[in-house]
């Protein structure tokens, strides 16, 4: 039974992207046939992201519309054959999503796919509505700062209201928040929400917590998604959260801060 | 952590926990409008119309609550009218 999963957020830049591709990857890594689709249509970056940008020749807008098969338009991401990648249009506008194109498509990557993972655009317009509309789990992408939980609250009341699942009066979305960009040090010294502030606040459960790392920029810059890096303590963290979405349990990491030497300590970095 | 860190460290200590606290005040708001019919604003706006034809009100005069009682909803209404000095539309026109 494959399972559709979205990566939402309201705000925009906290990571959905970055996590998009790391969670494709790591999912794919872990051995399960996946296809991430970028639902940004006009701001496609997936392809950035995943590092398959000059091998675009179709996108989700052509197969909507009958002008590529699907065949055509999945990309084969060059490190892992059990993973594909559906890019956005970059030329259309968000009207070119209709709910019986998307669904047709949806339905047709079922046949093949375990996973078909759904990076939403930023906002709540009609991509994000049609990104999480199909969901049967949502990835809440959070980092730890207002205006971000404010947008991932009001995110959660559509996905409780204006989903497929909510609408046919099916199981709610099973939701999972993962924060990103966050940094123990900074909770520590009281000036950034913490974890259980953040959960506390949305009251859904912990997925994973990705520490702010240079190499989520690093990764971004070479077109290789972070999970790939296991050298990174971003890149493990997003390898414990896809272990922990497959019912691993693993505990969580990179909560407090490093431990630092005592020069360190006393000087700071 | 640095001395300096160690410093500035109360000065700081506040704004994580007022960035919770305004979350927490600002969510609970939220989720109370949440249910509310989404034709609230076009009524204001509709109310606004047909009371200002008689009285000199803007928008901000007119209060529209929906409460929710033992399984009845209200609709309240609240519209502060201006003093009596300030002449009303109706009577300007004739």
């Amino acid at each position: 039974m494959s399972k559709v999963i979205v990566v939402t957020s309201g705000k925009g830049g906290v990571g959905k992207t970055t996590t998009s591709a790391s969670f494709s990857t790591g999912l794919a890594m872990r051995g399960h046939k996946t296809v991430v689709i970028d639902f940004d249509v006009g701001l496609r970056n997936l392809d950035l992201i995943m590092g398959c940008e000059r091998r675009v020749v179709y996108d989700f807008v052509n197969v909507i519309n009958g002008e590529a098969t699907l065949k055509q338009a999945l990309i084969r991401d060059k490190a892992y054959d059990n993973l594909y990648i559906l890019p956005a249009s970059q030329t259309r506008d968000k009207d070119a999503f209709s709910k019986e194109g998307v669904g047709k498509v949806i339905d047709e990557l079922k046949e093949s796919f375990d996973f078909i993972v759904c990076d939403s655009p930023a906002g709540i317009e009609r991509g994000a509505l049609m990104a999480l509309y199909f969901a049967d789990e949502a990835l809440i992408v959070t980092n730890p700062e207002v205006s971000s939980v404010r947008d991932s609250d009001r995110i959660l009341g559509i996905l409780s209201a204006k989903s497929k699942r909510a609408e046919d009066g099916l199981d709610p979305i099973k939701e999972h928040l993962v924060v990103t960009r966050y940094s123990p040090s900074r909770v520590e010294s009281g000036e950034m929400l913490s974890i259980d502030d953040i959960q506390e606040l949305l009251g859904i459960k912990l997925l994973g917590i990705i520490p702010e790392s240079p190499a989520v920029l690093q990764a971004s810059n070479s077109g290789v998604p972070v999970v790939r890096d296991d050298d990174s303590n971003s890149g493990q963290a997003y390898q414990d959260l896809v272990a922990r979405f497959l019912g691993e349990e693993r505990p969580m990491r990179f909560m407090g801060p490093e431990k630092k030497g005592f020069l360190q300590r006393l000087f700071g970095t | 952590m640095s001395i300096l860190d160690y410093l500035t460290r109360n000065r700081n200590k506040k704004s994580a926990s007022m960035a919770k606290e305004r979350l927490q005040i600002i969510l609970a708001h939220e989720h109370t409008n949440d249910d509310a019919p989404d034709y609230l604003p076009a009524l204001k706006q509709e109310l606004l119309a047909v009371v200002s034809k008689y009285a000199n009100i803007d928008l901000g005069d007119i209060k529209v609550n929906l409460d929710r009682e033992g399984g009845f909803d209200i609709l309240e209404l609240n519209i502060t009218l201006p003093d009596q000095e300030k002449k009303p539309k109706t009577a300007a026109r004739r």
